[in-house]
């Protein structure tokens, strides 16, 4: 869209004021700030509760969800919403985590991409349709997708102010928190709730396939600079915004798709964050690790095989008869 | 029974319990009282664990009473503190201690709004009483396990329980850890009159702290006094088969036989 607009000037707001004479381009702009704050919210739940595959699967299910929406000629975001709220609801079922359920995810995201194929090859319109889907089309949202998004948010951010501190609770330590008489089975169905919501009205701006740009890396990048879970989440926030406005500002002045560079660019400071900390971590010879350096946990830090006495040489007792059990 | 009922903050009688089908424990008769440091001893697999979730009411018995505070036992009974053995918590959990101490004061509730400052003192106190002040700034990822096993009682203290259940917090601690962690605990058991029963493989490090020992072995429960429980013939009796009671000239005890008698030690 290079062609009779005016030339990029250092003068970003003077930029942002021309680009904001479009309609499409404010709605594009609005509709990618309040997703970039819902996504960096949930985003940093789905880090925390280690959900990333099912958030990838999530948003799979929903194409074929937008596809069948498209074929039966409704507005694919009801789609969306109808299949990945149901597919939630489902995973939630499976457990209250959705951690080691790799399988049965993967089982049924194959299935739904492949009804989502049938359901185009069905439909006899345009490819485009598909290819939006797919990728994104933040730049063909309508007036009354972004009320509805809007809408969609409102609901999503007034229900996570209420089950904030129970799921970050239920996230972090399950097993307490199940002692502690919290709803486990409740929270995890809200969760799932709270991501189907997010990854329908994500999908807009940034397509299925790259749901992971908007839904993941920025809490992933968050938990490597800040320990404070309130922190975390504003970190997050932050990291989408930036991603999804110079995302669309750049494509503003180049002929390439907006996902594109939204992805790069969260991918850019993933890598950037990563290798910072490695470095540091080499250049400082830090004993303790700092966050995020990966590594090994110490051998008599929490391990799985905790139920086993590991012979400890100073023990007076011979090692070879088990003390007491 | 005895006039000290009143005391009595656990009291089982013929209880049986177990997963599904399978019973794992039966017929046990046991008590704890007040500000009673009791250690709960046994192989793998033999329902030491399942007594924990017992108390805490996430499980019911198969048949049989038990009370704990003279009640049968409900979930989320805020006189309990409870120190799982973690699997949520490992080096990829980015997120300070003092944070996840705090959840243990406020997690419970729903809705915005309500004293930060409470919340923080509560913490506050609680990494004192675990001996964890300095470690309130530290990433739980990044922790040895020593440092969060008392991250870990703070989280447990936090809501100052009656009633502390210690799930294998010595695992994987050297030894002078462990005695370091059961120092702490035991100081909080006198101080603070609270009840603890704490799930331990080796009984050593705590044998000059301790109250009771609760030793569940081949299905059954025998209870009492360390010196009562812990010989020769009580555990012969207990496991079915000949297990000796050895001592070391600095009192320290090794228990000979037991675990062939029960065979799933190693599984």
């Amino acid at each position: 869209m290079s062609s009779g607009i005016p030339p990029f000037s250092w003068n970003l707001v003077t930029d942002l004021r021309d680009m904001w004479q479009y309609n499409f381009m404010r709605n594009a702009f609005e509709a990618a700030t309040i997703i970039a704050i819902v996504a960096g919210i949930i985003g940093y739940f789905v880090v925390l509760r280690r959900s990333a595959f099912a958030t990838h699967a999530l948003g799979h299910v929903g194409f074929s969800g937008a596809a069948g929406a498209v074929l039966f000629g409704v507005n694919p975001v009801y789609g969306l919403l109808l299949f990945t709220m149901s597919a939630g609801t489902g995973m939630s079922l499976l457990g209250t985590r959705a951690t080691n359920r790799d399988v049965e995810i993967g089982t049924v995201l194959a299935f739904a991409l492949g009804v989502g194929l049938l359901f185009l090859s069905l439909y006899t319109g345009y490819a485009t349709e598909a290819y939006s889907i797919l990728f994104g089309e933040v730049l063909g949202i309508s007036d009354s997708s972004v009320l509805f998004t809007l809408e969609a948010s409102l609901v999503v951010l007034a229900v996570l102010v209420l089950v904030y501190r129970p799921l970050l609770f239920a996230s972090l330590d399950e097993d307490v928190a199940d002692a502690k008489g919290l709803p486990m089975r409740f929270l995890s169905l809200t969760f799932m709730l709270l991501l189907a919501v997010a990854i329908s009205i994500a999908v807009q701006v940034i397509g299925v396939l790259l749901i992971f740009a908007m839904m993941v890396t920025p809490a992933a990048i968050a938990v490597r600079l800040t320990k404070r879970p309130m922190t975390a989440v504003v970190v997050s926030v932050g990291v989408a915004l930036f991603a999804s406005w110079a995302g669309l500002f750049i494509a503003w002045y180049e002929p390439y798709p907006v996902s594109f560079f939204i992805v790069t660019i969260a991918f850019c400071i993933y890598v950037a964050v990563r290798a910072a900390q490695a470095l540091s971590a080499r250049l400082f010879h830090r004993v303790v690790r700092p966050l995020g350096s990966g590594g090994p946990i110490p051998r008599d830090s929490l391990q799985a095989g905790a139920s086993r006495p590991i012979p400890r040489p100073s023990d007076p007792v011979p090692t070879e008869t088990e003390p007491a059990g | 029974m005895q006039p000290s009922v009143d005391a009595e903050v656990i009291r089982a009688e013929h209880l049986d319990v177990g997963y599904r089908d399978k019973t794992v424990w039966q017929d046990a008769d046991f008590g704890v009282r007040r500000g009673e440091f009791v250690a709960v001893i046994g192989p793998n697999g033999a329902g030491k664990t399942t007594l924990f979730r017992m108390l805490l009411g996430l499980q019911r018995p198969f048949r049989g009473d038990l009370r704990v505070f003279g009640t049968p036992p409900t979930r989320g009974n805020r006189k309990i503190g409870y120190v799982p053995q973690r699997h949520t918590i490992d080096h990829e959990t980015h997120v300070e201690s003092d944070k996840l101490v705090r959840l243990g004061f406020s997690g419970t509730r729903w809705g915005p709004g309500f004293s930060l400052r409470a919340e923080k003192e509560a913490a506050a106190d609680a990494l004192a009483a675990a001996g964890a002040t300095d470690l309130g700034r530290k990433c739980v990822g990044a922790m040895s396990g020593g440092e969060l096993q008392r991250v870990f009682l703070a989280e447990a203290l936090v809501g100052n329980p009656e009633l502390l259940l210690l799930d294998e917090p010595l695992a994987n601690l050297d030894i002078r850890r462990s005695r370091e962690l059961v120092q702490t605990i035991n100081g909080l058991v006198r101080a603070r009159k609270v009840t603890t029963l704490l799930v331990a493989h080796d009984i050593n490090p705590l044998i000059q702290c301790l109250d009771k020992v609760i030793y569940i072995a081949n299905g059954k429960v025998a209870t009492g006094a360390p010196s009562t429980v812990l010989t020769s013939e009580s555990l012969t009796a207990l496991y079915g088969v000949p297990v000796e009671v050895l001592r070391d000239s600095r009192n320290n005890i090794v228990i000979v036989g037991g675990e062939e008698g029960h065979g799933d030690e190693h599984e």
